[in-house]
């Protein structure tokens, strides 16, 4: 029993705890890329770098609230700043689409248009990016860094194996639970919510019916860069900034949405989930984990890693062409295909 | 002013800016640019391909030069023959053992009628396949790998001149776009430029961290030439009398030798690939495509097998950017899988085709040229103008030194916003489709 309940423990704390982590960082992700794909009708490029953008914002404002000394510990300051980096890029967002994407709506360019023009768009905003804050990593998380150390959960349980619960990952979990209870209640229950989600469904039914597009427009972009920005911070506390590492979320961001159902808000953080799970159930190395749970004789000697961390990111590459093959509209049914 | 002037009108405006860098900066560096501008170019032209004349969307073209740099290291370096002795065999095995996987997974998946015996009999052979061949092929990597790791640790290739791995290159590019395409193609657009954005990273993932195969990130360098060293050249005496003659020391007259040898080379390359884009584009085959392009549902009311087609000029395309990569890795003369960016090899060509017009093939080259250009010298550019911008400030203001560390960083905006600009005011670039 001790040796199953050791076993769990270890599970819990390299798999379950970081899985979950890990998944509501692309869940939020993905919801924002999903929201403009299902409103504006083309995958954003832009999106890795506008969270970025948000974060990096966030990281300055941070830096300011901390050398002006103000502080809420035990949580990091960034929380504090977070709203200050939300403004910034609801305005570049509003911004962008103004200058970039509404000639191409006015114009009723096809979709491909608009994914071109989002890739120059990740361009410029990568170049701000670096230009204003460097390629480099920049570490910003302070305030009390765990929730429950693994040496104090030995201790109270008297297990060998400890879980650390650190306190960027219990932040992620609760912030990502209260920004998407927010978010369906506003899609679900709000005027505006309403408007979007017929938009979404049937564009010309939506406008006889009076709902303005440009309205509906104005609030995905709000709601897509306020998702950008919390899930952007979010992944800098957990681990750290570095635009580059931002640019490259965009695939198991994209994996997440497509896996879920493009378009489709609930599939987003189904597929954010199931992307990130798989991640890490396939990197992990099973060895310790097998050799509390079975006879010693039958304990492995190797690391009984089904594949090097260094690959984690071909799973969701796979399991996002098994979904092209199997089910191309995705797990909820989403507007692909 | 008509076309064809327009055209060499701005081909006369791109030499004469090269040959400006030539005199202003230096020889050299003009046909260093040169070079790369012609391996851009074949790359543009590979994108205009699937592009201009399909209208696919691929994200992909960094893996794609990248499969065509394995090729230029697996044919032209020496086989490593204690590595071979030690593991080759249970490398052959183990990718005998994975093909038997897949084709019995796909035999299956087409023989059995759907249901739950088809499921689990795949997964069964996929499971079993996937044990089996770690078994043989973990062991053969730790084997090859213990060779002499400082120096090789990996199979080496086929110690064959360079320049066929040009057409090989093309080859692994074409087989993976092939199974890309299969699998993508069909779908939405987006989801084409999904899956290659993907499958591009895992390429570069598998070149990093397969050193038996690569050497990974400790870099194959070296590489064989298709033209003569400076060394050898400096050394003979035919070559010292044309430098004497030309007034230009050996030395700098061997490297501008060397350069434009190489830059011959890639432009017969650039011609060929151009004459066959052109016959392809004016052929009934390139006007079916580009009918297809324009209107997929009338040409399949037409009797046109859309996906078929899309799948063979996506392999095209691919097996040209294919190329581009191993010419590439021969003008470096080193393999370095941690060079390869998404920005500086997928992005960058995109603006190429764009700017230059996409459907055109010669526009797809002054785009390759231009921008290739526009990229080496906006770095220059970017410090001059920060370095004005900021003259104001003092000498050791932080502003000031953070503005010129940054300048780098410029060109990846300027590159957005020409991207941004041709694409909104003139969005048939500068050599529009006729």
């Amino acid at each position: 029993m001790v040796d199953f309940l050791n076993a769990f423990a270890l599970l819990s704390n390299f798999v379950i705890v970081p899985a979950m982590t890990y998944g509501s960082q692309l869940a939020l992700g993905a919801l924002g890329v999903t929201l403009v794909y299902g409103i504006l009708r083309f995958s954003n490029f832009a999106h890795g770098d506008t969270m970025a953008f948000g974060t990096m914002v966030t990281i300055f404002a941070t830096w300011g609230l901390q050398s002006a000394g103000v502080s809420i510990h035990p949580l990091p300051t960034a929380l504090l700043a977070l709203p200050v980096g939300i403004a910034a890029t609801v305005a570049l967002c509003l911004v962008i689409d103004r200058s970039v994407y509404k000639f191409y709506r006015k114009s009723r360019s096809v979709p491909v248009v608009f994914l071109i023009a989002s890739v120059g768009v990740m361009f410029v905003l990568n170049g701000v990016v670096r230009f204003i804050i460097g390629p480099g990593d920049q570490r910003f998380a302070d305030g009390e860094r765990f929730i429950i150390k693994a040496k104090a959960f030995k201790k109270l349980t008297g297990l060998n194996e400890g879980i650390a619960f650190k306190t960027s990952q219990g932040l992620t979990i609760v912030t990502a639970i209260i920004v998407v209870a927010a978010l369906f209640w506003f899609l679900n229950r709000t005027r505006s919510g309403k408007s979007m989600r017929a938009y979404s469904d049937n564009e010309d039914l939506a406008r006889l019916s009076g709902i303005n597009p440009e309205r509906v427009v104005m609030i995905t972009w709000t709601l897509a860069a306020v998702l950008a920005t919390i899930a952007g911070v979010l992944y800098g506390l957990d681990k750290s900034f570095k635009p580059f590492t931002y640019f490259q979320l965009l695939l198991p961001i994209f994996a997440s949405a497509i896996v879920g159902g493009l378009g489709n808000p609930l599939g987003a953080i189904a597929g954010g989930f199931v992307i990130a799970f798989s991640e890490v159930v396939v990197a992990y190395a099973y060895k310790k984990f097998l050799t509390y749970l079975v006879p010693e004789q039958w304990a492995p000697d190797s690391l009984v890693q089904l594949l090097s961390t260094d690959y984690k990111f071909a799973v969701s590459f796979v399991i996002l062409v098994l979904v092209l093959l199997i089910r191309p509209t995705g797990i909820f049914k989403g507007k692909g295909a | 002013m008509n076309s064809s002037t327009r055209t060499i009108a701005l081909f006369t405006a791109m030499a004469a800016a090269l040959v400006a860098v030539g005199v202003f900066q230096s020889w050299p560096l003009a046909l260093a640019i040169l070079n790369l501008c012609l391996i851009s170019a074949i790359m543009s032209l590979g994108v205009n391909i699937q592009w201009g004349y399909a209208g696919l969307f691929n994200v992909g073209v960094m893996g794609f030069t990248a499969l065509g740099g394995l090729a230029g290291v697996l044919i032209s370096v020496p086989p490593v023959t204690e590595a071979l002795q030690a593991g080759g065999f249970g490398i052959f095995i183990a990718l005998v053992l994975i093909s038997l996987t897949i084709a019995g997974a796909i035999l299956i998946y087409k023989r059995l009628p759907a249901g739950k015996a088809r499921n689990f009999s795949m997964i069964g052979v996929i499971v079993i396949g996937y044990f089996l061949t770690r078994y043989f092929f973990f062991p053969a990597v730790d084997a090859i790998e213990a060779v002499d790791s400082a120096r090789t640790g990996y199979l080496g290739g086929l110690g064959l001149p360079i320049i066929f791995s040009w057409v090989v290159g093309g080859v692994f590019a074409a087989a993976v776009a092939w199974v890309v395409g299969k699998i993508a193609l069909g779908l939405r657009s987006d989801y084409l430029a999904i899956a290659t954005l993907g499958i591009s990273e895992i390429i570069i993932a598998v070149l990093k961290n397969e050193d038996w195969m690569t050497r990974g990130v400790k870099n194959v360098s070296g590489l064989p030439r298709p033209v003569p060293y400076e060394i050898d050249l400096q050394q003979t005496l035919w070559f010292q009398d044309w430098a004497s003659y030309l007034g230009m020391s050996p030395v700098d007259f061997s490297s501008v030798f060397v350069k434009l040898c190489y830059a011959g080379l890639f432009t017969v390359v650039l011609l060929i690939l151009l004459w066959f884009s052109e016959r392809a584009l004016h052929s009934p085959w390139g006007r079916m495509m580009r009918a297809i392009r324009d209107n997929e549902l009338s040409s399949a009311a037409m009797g046109k097998n859309i996906k078929g087609r899309h799948l063979q000029v996506f392999v095209l395309g691919s097996a040209v950017i294919g190329i581009a990569g191993a010419m590439l890795t021969t003008l470096d003369g080193q393999f370095t899988p941690a060079s390869y960016q998404p920005l500086r090899f997928t992005f960058i060509v995109w603006v190429m085709v764009i700017v230059g017009g996409s459907g055109n093939n010669l526009g797809a080259i002054l785009g390759g040229f231009l921008i290739w250009f526009v990229w080496v010298e906006a770095e220059p550019f970017g410090l001059w103008l920060m370095d004005v911008l900021s003259s104001g400030m003092a000498e050791d203001s932080d502003l000031r030194k953070h503005l010129l560390n940054s300048a780098a960083h410029m060109r990846l905006m300027t590159m957005g916003l020409i991207l941004l600009l041709v694409l909104r005011f003139s969005p048939r670039g500068l050599i529009p489709e006729k």
